[in-house]
């Protein structure tokens, strides 16, 4: 009980309502130098739009609220209003910089209520895409994190080397992002001939340019200097107010569901926890960095050891039959007619499934009330958890640093509003 | 209780050479029931708050989501105990990082008073997710430190994913700045 304590007297969370702040600004008292302001929901270091109402002591935050919904459109209500299988179109929008996730997490959980295995080569392709996914959207972080810290170079280094992963993903998917690549029942479409080669390019490329990256700041003073003991967090709070992901493993807690609750195949292959020390922004920085590494290592065992075999379940009940059986089987045709047409029946029943998105735990509650629609589908997005830790992370540092604080949460608005 | 207790019920509750509705498995001194191979406790509003502290001291450290669901007028779910199912559910999804696992707390909320005592006195990181179930399906939290609107505008009419608001062609409810 200690640390609720601890959270509650610090008194970092500002819980005033907006129209109140509004009246607030307004108010000079020549005594009381505290002020209120705002902070976005435009700042381009915000990501997205992101609004944080501050109270500032001079330069020092006192107590601060992130305000958002600016992004806000009712993704969770339209999936009432699409089949299952339209789904993950949906979902994919969410989180923009790490797509594959939300299909992932959602076709876990159709998957688990039709109470259907699916092809082992499915679940590799599944993985090497998510990895690959990791590493992409890790690398959008390195990119804006430099951006935010001052290190304008890196954004368009972080990018470059991000497109080199999209790239790849288009090959397959025909999308650079929103891929509604992973459905349920296994994944749209095979890997393309050759896909190996494409893969080991990324894999050669990545190495050298993410020590170019340390030298560029992970050594550099003045980056130790901006990102060293700002915006710490121990575990306890962090466990405490829900954070996930690099947040809770920068405070030197090993946790992450692919080792500790693995799904997929992820206790067949071999990678490592990257946790951190002191739960400070270089922490979070240093993670991110090294875990495209871990990621890097999972791609090179998803190369060697892709199995063969349907990549997806042959249950034309679920997946579409090919193209060219539908020319020549009228069974085909119909299965091909109700599932694109009526979409297929999910029992009825609850689940709750989980992954380790590049931000935290993602997690999809999804109830069927055993009709080709979900009946409620809730996405538990751990940017919109994880952005609670903000107020406790600022609360008495400078406001130079809210900057560098916001950046390391890598909070993805579509994901936090939905 | 003992910590040990629940586990043993679970395996029970999967028999399936059990009787229905001889009674009742029981966990935290609440009904228990299995979905898809997960822990699902089905308190009364009245023994949500404690149940929840039990589970807190039992080892569930973290309350990793929180979410309403609204299933109107389709009230054939069964539950446990012959529980009236209402209109409104409250499902709470905790972890315990330590032992690794999970459960999940579903609380039926009557339609016409969907009022339940806010844990984010016990769990800290429900307190967003408490306010966007508020937001969302109109849900009071009794003794929330902050039920402010968070996802919707300040003053927004309605509960959007309530099953009785319509989708498409709703006017946007923009609200006037004063004195500008």
């Amino acid at each position: 009980m200690s640390t609720l304590d601890h959270l509650r007297n610090r008194d970092a969370i500002l819980r005033i309502s907006e129209s109140e702040a509004e009246n607030r600004a307004e108010v000079i008292d020549p005594d009381d130098e505290r002020m209120i302001i705002n902070m976005g929901p435009q700042h381009p270091s915000t990501h997205g739009v992101l609004r944080v109402t501050m109270e500032l002591q001079g330069e020092t935050v006192l107590r601060s609220k992130p305000v958002i919904g600016y992004l806000h459109t009712g993704m969770e209500k339209t999936a009432e209003d699409l089949t299952f299988l339209q789904g993950p179109t949906n979902v994919t929008r969410m989180d923009y910089a790490a797509p594959l996730f939300t299909e992932l997490v959602y076709s876990l959980a159709v998957e688990q209520l039709l109470d259907i295995e699916i092809p082992e080569r499915a679940t590799w392709i599944r993985m090497l895409m998510c990895e690959l996914n990791r590493m992409s959207s890790h690398l959008l972080f390195l990119a804006t994190n430099g951006m935010d810290l001052g290190s304008v170079g890196m954004m368009i280094y972080g990018w470059r080397e991000r497109e080199e992963v999209l790239r790849f993903f288009e090959k397959v998917t025909g999308l650079r992002m929103n891929h509604n690549y992973i459905r349920p029942g296994g994944v749209a479409a095979d890997l393309p001939d050759n896909w190996q080669a494409d893969v080991r390019e990324i894999l050669d490329i990545l190495p050298e340019r993410l020590e170019q990256f340390d030298v560029l700041m992970t050594g550099q003073p003045i980056w130790r200097a901006r990102t060293q003991g700002v915006g710490v967090i121990t575990t306890e709070e962090a466990i405490a107010l829900g954070a996930t992901g690099p947040i809770l493993r920068s405070t030197g807690y090993a946790w992450d569901t692919r080792r500790t609750m693995p799904y997929l195949a992820y206790d067949k292959v071999d990678f490592d926890i990257v946790v951190g020390t002191y739960g400070d922004t270089f922490d979070r920085y240093a993670i991110r960095l090294n875990e495209i590494r871990e990621s890097m290592r999972i791609v090179e065992q998803c190369l060697d050891m892709m199995p063969k075999g349907p990549y997806r379940v042959e249950d034309r009940k679920v997946t579409p039959p090919p193209r060219a059986r539908i020319d020549e089987s009228m069974e085909a045709l119909i299965h091909h007619f109700k599932i694109f047409t009526e979409g297929y029946k999910v029992p009825a029943g609850e689940v709750y499934t989980s992954v380790e998105s590049p931000r935290g735990e993602l997690g999809c509650y999804l109830v069927s009330d055993g009709g080709p629609k979900p009946q409620r589908m809730h996405i538990r997005a751990p940017s919109f958890v994880n952005l609670q830790t903000l107020p406790h992370m600022m609360h008495g540092g400078l406001l130079a640093d809210a900057v560098a604080v916001i950046s390391s949460i890598d909070p993805i608005m579509g994901e936090v509003d939905r | 209780m003992s910590s040990n207790e629940a586990p043993d019920v679970i395996a029970e509750g999967n028999d399936d050479d059990m009787p229905a509705n001889t009674h009742t498995d029981m966990a935290y001194d609440v009904p228990v029931s299995s979905s898809n191979d997960q822990i699902v406790l089905h308190p009364e509003i009245g023994f949500y708050e404690s149940l929840i502290n039990n589970l807190l001291a039992d080892g569930y450290q973290m309350c990793i989501d929180l979410c309403g669901v609204d299933y109107f007028k389709n009230l054939t779910r069964k539950l446990p105990n012959d529980a009236t199912a209402e209109r409104f559910e409250l499902v709470i999804n905790l972890l315990d990082l330590s032992a690794k696992r999970r459960i999940r707390v579903r609380v039926q909320l009557p339609e016409d008073d969907p009022k339940v005592p806010s844990i984010s006195m016990i769990y800290p990181g429900a307190e967003a997710m408490e306010r966007e179930a508020s937001d969302m399906f109109g849900f009071v939290f009794e003794g929330h430190p902050d039920p402010t609107p968070i996802l919707l505008p300040e003053g927004w009419v309605g509960h959007p994913l309530r099953k009785d608001f319509s989708m498409g062609r709703i006017p946007v409810q923009f609200k006037a700045v004063e004195g500008r």
